[in-house]
């Protein structure tokens, strides 16, 4: 364990984690009109529109995938009846298809943000410089493909997920469980914690309001009051 | 019953010259900015035509308004919350800018910088967003000023269903008329439903229909919710804008600046009260035809001591319900029935009504055989065709148009007859249904239309929302606060919410 691997698997996460957490944390507070998704599809859809959905669908199944697949305990899966060969067949399976549309989605976004002249008007540089980060990001796992085809036991797999458990855990010498894992992975998990520290400071806080809950929001209607003093007073 | 108050607003269309000032003033308060440089919280359409954004009417096309789904209950028509939820990585229903139009300007110091006196130096107009030279403009604001374009294209008008429309085509049966249309600010808006952020709102107080900035996250399912397409989204900024009523306006006893700067004079603000409980069940009738009339049900006589006692129950401010006396809206919407809503059959029962044209006779008619009664015109002679409007502010139905065309025509006649032979000729009124003490005031709001006539708008009770006596020395001041009033009740930085703390100094119990 040398002190670059102890920087990037010890102390980076926290790094990541803190940024993260505070950094988003200060910008809804104290900035939440630069809070949005920001879309572009009104001054171009033609190719946005399977772009985007595909990109999107892949990218979110890869992100619930990777959270399910790193944070549950093995015993867990094991109690689920799922062996780590099973485990690992599941998520190379799951992942290659979210991949290729989160590949295929992603390519068509860069696309028009470089080539179509109104998107790349309205764009600012970290606009393309995140959705080129993200895209990288996406191609550093699918690199590791080959290396899971090839050892499809999940030991790797096992050891990522002891890793990622390890870190919200706090545990003391992450960087030796990561000793045999190949580099790619090793790049992808060091571009992964980046991406949490660039989401504060970039248009990735969209992810974040998701806004799943307008299902659960009762009736259509909002009416919003102006009586405070009146309504308080009892 | 749970009554509530809104700012109602009607236009008289019979007026309206199709003179731009309100669209000016409007876009230089609001929307003189970089991202909505081809937004007009305010514009003014020449009809027949598509309109703006192209055929914003045809919901066939943009899917804006409600529909009843199954069991006769409201959903909006781009879909149910799962449906609307599932286009927010793409809205298929989302005009785009060219069906606005490309903002361009021109650049004029080329006409300072031209070195060579041989030729006409001339400006070629470039794009507001690429900032690159167009070579030709496709669409403009207003780009059917006055019946501009071709009929063919503005034949697509969606007020022309269910008519044959090949004839008024031809230039002798042409006709037209002018549309200033803005933020309907509805009692039932779909905009505020289909907003998964829960960003737009209705203001209880005033029914001003407002984009809350901060909480917007743009994902523009208002954009395509609304049947008016009054909002849009602001490219610059990711978030989506709209009319806002010139609300510190209203809020402070003005009318907003399309209402006062209208040369025409043919704008009207004045409270409406309403019931609130009944919303619902007005805008989900069964037929479409039925949804002016069920808006009309909506409204409640603000002389009516019963609808008083429960107005001051509700909350209402007396200064309100006095206002709501003397609503020049109420009396054109409700007592005389000649204002109308556009296009009820979207249901969001808009609050922004319109009192349909009156037009010149067609030539035939003219020419000697012209249908009258008592020296009153039939309607049915008149250019625009009754059908057109109908379609336009009554889902079709004829007969309410109608009536408000002839209780126009027959004020005209009367006061023609009073001001030239000096004979007040109450038989001229049987027809119309009016009283001459009616036709008095009709003549005085719509033809004198003072300025106090047509503004009445009360104060907003800002004491009620705001503590004036904790404010006072800090108000203006940036304490580290917001200079929005978001809803977040937490803040990072161990301040007071973004809403200075309402200390309370009225007696408890007193």
């Amino acid at each position: 364990m040398n002190w670059v691997e102890y920087f990037l698997f010890q102390i980076y996460p926290y790094l990541c984690l803190s940024v993260f957490v505070i950094g988003c944390w200060a910008r809804f507070d104290r900035s939440q009109f630069s809070w949005r998704a920001e879309s572009s599809e009104f001054l171009e859809r033609k190719t946005l529109k399977w772009a985007s959905n595909s990109f999107h669908v892949g990218v979110l199944g890869l992100m619930m995938g990777h959270a399910a697949g790193l944070l549950t305990p093995p015993q867990l899966t094991e109690m689920l009846g799922l062996s780590a060969h099973a485990h690992q067949l599941l998520a190379v399976g799951a992942g290659s298809v979210f991949a290729v549309f989160a590949a295929v989605g992603g390519a068509g976004l860069i696309y028009r943000r470089v080539f179509n002249k109104r998107v790349k008007a309205t764009s600012r540089p970290t606009d393309l410089f995140i959705l080129l980060f993200v895209y990288a990001q996406l191609w550093l796992g699918i690199l590791g493909l080959p290396h899971s085809m090839m050892h499809s036991d999940g030991h790797t797999m096992e050891i990522l997920g002891e890793w990622c458990r390890g870190v919200l855990t706090f545990r003391s010498g992450l960087p030796n469980l990561l000793t045999t894992i190949p580099w790619v992975y090793k790049l992808h998990l060091v571009t992964g914690m980046t991406l949490f520290l660039l989401t504060p400071f970039t248009r990735l806080v969209h992810v974040i309001s998701a806004p799943i809950w307008y299902v659960f929001r009762p009736g259509w209607q909002i009416v919003r009051q102006n009586h405070h003093v009146a309504n308080d007073e009892t | 019953m749970k009554i509530r108050a809104q700012i109602g607003k009607v236009l008289n269309l019979d007026k309206c010259i199709g003179c731009h000032t309100c669209s000016v003033t409007c876009k230089q308060v609001w929307t003189n900015r970089d991202g909505v440089e081809y937004a007009w919280f305010n514009n003014v359409e020449s009809k027949p035509g598509v309109g703006f954004p192209q055929q914003w009417e045809n919901q066939e096309l943009w899917h804006g308004g409600w529909q009843l789904g199954k069991g006769e209950s409201l959903r909006p028509k781009i879909g149910g919350k799962w449906r609307i939820l599932s286009k927010i990585f793409a809205n298929p229903n989302l005009p785009q800018l060219d069906d606005y139009y490309e903002p361009f300007d021109f650049d004029y110091a080329a006409l300072q910088n031209e070195k060579s006196e041989q030729v006409v130096t001339s400006v070629r107009p470039y794009s507001r967003i690429t900032g690159q030279v167009m070579d030709k403009i496709e669409r403009g604001p207003n780009w059917e000023e006055s019946l501009g374009t071709e009929f063919k294209h503005r034949s697509k008008d969606y007020n022309f269903r269910d008519i044959e429309k090949e004839i008024y085509g031809k230039f002798e049966n042409s006709f037209l008329m002018f549309l200033p249309r803005l933020c309907e600010h509805c009692l039932n808006p779909t905009c505020v439903a289909s907003c998964p952020s829960g960003a737009i709102y209705k203001r209880e107080e005033d029914g001003i229909v407002l984009v809350d900035q901060e909480k917007c996250r743009g994902w523009r399912m208002c954009v395509s919710g609304c049947p008016y397409k009054k909002i849009y989204y602001n490219w610059h900024t990711g978030k989506s804008e709209k009319c806002v009523f010139c609300y510190p306006r209203i809020e402070s006893g003005q009318p907003t600046v399309c209402s006062e700067t209208c040369v025409g004079r043919i704008r009207y603000l004045g409270v409406m009260l309403y019931d609130a409980d009944k919303i619902e069940t007005a805008a989900a009738t069964t037929n479409p035809e039925d949804a002016y009339e069920q808006q009309l049900d909506l409204f409640l006589d603000p002389h009516d001591p019963a609808v008083v006692e429960q107005a001051r129950r509700d909350g209402i401010p007396d200064a309100w319900i006095d206002a709501a006396q003397r609503s020049p809206v109420y009396r054109m919407i409700k007592e005389w029935k000649i204002a109308f809503p556009l296009h009820p059959e979207y249901r969001t029962l808009p609050m922004v009504w319109y009192i349909p044209p009156l037009s010149p006779i067609q030539e035939a008619a003219s020419a000697g055989s012209l249908e009258t009664l008592n020296g009153i015109p039939d309607i049915n002679s008149l250019r625009i065709p009754v059908q057109y409007l109908a379609n336009m502010l009554t889902a079709g139905d004829e007969a309410p148009v109608k009536a408000a065309l002839n209780r126009l025509l027959a004020l005209r006649a009367y006061m023609r007859r009073f001001q030239i032979e000096n004979v007040r000729d109450a038989s001229l009124l049987q027809g119309a249904g009016l009283s001459e003490q009616q036709i008095q005031d009709m003549y005085r709001l719509l033809a004198i239309a003072n300025y106090e006539d047509r503004f009445v708008v009360p104060t907003a009770h800002k004491e009620d929302a705001e503590d004036p006596y904790h404010q006072r020395g800090i108000a203006g001041f940036h304490f580290n606060q917001s200079t929005t009033s978001g809803k977040s009740r937490f803040s990072l930085w161990g301040q007071q919410g973004v809403r200075p703390e309402i200390r309370r100094h009225t007696v408890k119990g007193g």
